[in-house]
């Protein structure tokens, strides 16, 4: 077993590449080191993968509550009198529905309706926006942002924002008794602003897992503090540092696209089955028309989930087949350690992708059954 | 340091094998699946089959990664683990134990003296690590 060979499928998982010094590192490296996680690089960044194991971790967030360093990801702020023209011509999903305090789900996309990234659009007041973006995508993101909205007055706060995930059944809890404020006022989707273990933080009702918890935005030199105050006071709750391994898990079981492997410039969000954040009703924006055409005739294939009929592992780029002939493609896949199932994404053409059809993935020249099934795969409990 | 039992033959791929009369049982070493994290997945040949030494006999798979199990000797698989496909964790838990793979009636008593004895195996590790 060549060590050489304990890589992931997906782009950006190698064990090899550690000595590569043009990583970027997260306010929370230091602590992640110390705390034994086994760091790894990650869309340009050095990042853990795991602490004590990925199943382990998975369930620690299914069950108690758990920590994500997710520092790496990128933050734009828009204001000014321009900020909403922008937005609604550069993102998909209706901006102007959104309050102050509110949080929306959006993509940017080409003019041929090919994704640029998905990313969360935050109303931080009257004219003023933040937009959370892929780590791996920040640069092409604000090149993209500022040459084709640059009316707005934008700011790149990516470097000096650290962003922490809390999620699961107990973050509630963990949150709000270090929360100078009543945390359980915080509707899903939004967000308020308030000192977490005295640090100033935006406390965002959101997350990637499935699980009711927080995403708190905090200055980058506050991060270790919140970080360290975060697992001892969770101590009781039963708190675990969780890494990008568990994360992919968990956000496979909700089904929830991950770009670059679900997503990316060859995918549209119709097929994607992100149609509900596509509203083209509110004017023009970019991919518009390009969008309206599939959903004249129909997306030609759609982002499934698959179901294994034995132990098999379907991975990213794995063929899809019915009786012999190609039809899709695998996006993600992996054990779902709270299904218990062998779960996948795939694209198929849309005459295969019903409940219940029966599909054959190719792994290793063998063809393994498949079923596609209803997802998400495991219940949501976010908050509603 | 991982656990290196003294009386076990490796490979550089992170095999393990342990003489057992004219027979050699194979797994992978403690070291192998710390680096691979959680198994999910065993694939072990037929027995009955043959291996070739430094040539893939199986695939072992973590959540994050697929690797290939290469055979440190040739040989006839007389034995194969039917509870890891079952139970893959059980390669986490025991490497060198329950989570044992293949057991191979070898075809070449060279090859056995090929293989790297505990000490240096441990300064292979070692030296991987930096």
């Amino acid at each position: 077993m060549p060590v050489g060979a304990l890589t992931g499928p997906e782009r950006g998982w190698s064990t090899e590449a550690l000595v590569d010094t043009s990583l970027k590192r997260t306010p929370l490296f230091d602590a992640h080191v110390k705390a034994g996680a086994r760091m790894v690089p990650f869309g340009g960044w050095e990042m853990p993968v795991q602490y004590a194991g990925i199943i382990e971790e998975h369930r620690a967030v299914r069950t108690s509550v758990g920590l994500f360093d997710v520092s790496h990801m990128g933050e734009f702020e828009a204001e000014g009198p321009q900020a909403l023209a922008a937005l609604q011509s550069l993102t998909t999903n209706d901006a102007s529905a959104l309050d102050i305090g509110q949080v929306q789900y959006s993509a940017l996309c080409y003019p041929d309706g090919g994704i640029v990234d998905d990313l969360t659009v935050y109303r931080l007041g009257g004219d003023r926006y933040m937009l959370t973006v892929n780590a791996g995508n920040i640069d092409k993101d604000w090149e993209w942002v500022t040459s084709h909205a640059g009316a707005a007055r934008w700011r790149n706060v990516s470097g000096e924002t650290a962003l922490i995930a809390v999620q699961g059944p107990r973050a509630e809890a963990l949150v709000g008794r270090l929360a100078e404020r009543d945390v359980t006022a915080i509707g899903y989707y939004r967000f308020a602003h308030g000192a977490v273990a005295g640090v100033r933080t935006l406390i965002s009702r959101t997350g990637y897992t499935g699980e009711d918890g927080f995403e708190l935005y905090v200055a980058a030199g506050d991060a270790a503090r919140l970080w360290s105050a975060l697992l001892e006071s969770g101590r009781p709750d039963g708190v675990a540092p969780i890494g990008l391994g568990a994360r992919d898990t968990l956000r496979l079981e909700m089904r929830y696209a991950l770009y670059g492997n679900d997503i990316d410039a060859t995918t549209n969000p119709l097929e994607a089955g992100l149609g509900w954040i596509v509203k083209s009703g509110k004017g023009s924006f970019i991919g518009r028309d390009a969008i309206e055409k599939v959903r004249g005739t129909g997306p030609t294939r759609r982002l499934i989930g698959l179901e294994m009929a034995e132990r098999a592992v379907a991975r990213h780029g794995y063929p899809v087949v019915k009786d012999g002939t190609p039809i899709g493609i695998v996006t993600s896949g992996s054990y779902g350690p709270s299904v218990d199932r062998y779960i996948a994404m795939a694209y198929v053409a849309t005459p295969h992708a019903a409940v219940g059809t029966e599909v054959g993935v190719e792994i290793r020249g063998q063809v393994k059954t498949a079923r596609v099934v209803k997802t998400p795969f495991h219940p949501s409990r976010t908050k509603k | 340091m991982a656990n290196v039992p003294a009386d076990l033959k490796y490979t550089k791929e992170h095999e393990w094998a342990k003489r057992e009369g004219d027979r050699i049982r194979i797994g992978i070493t403690a070291y192998a699946q710390e680096q691979l994290g959680d198994v999910v997945f065993v694939e072990l040949p037929k027995v009955g089959g043959k291996v070739i030494a430094h040539q893939a006999f199986g695939v072992v798979e973590s959540v994050k990664a697929v690797s290939d199990l290469f055979a440190p000797v040739s040989g006839e698989v007389v034995e194969a683990n039917a509870e890891l496909p079952q139970k893959p964790e059980t390669v986490n838990k025991d490497p060198y134990g329950k989570g044992w793979m293949i057991v191979v009636k070898p075809s070449n008593a060279a090859e056995w003296e090929q293989l790297l004895s505990a000490p240096q195996y441990e300064k292979f590790v070692a030296e991987a690590a930096h």
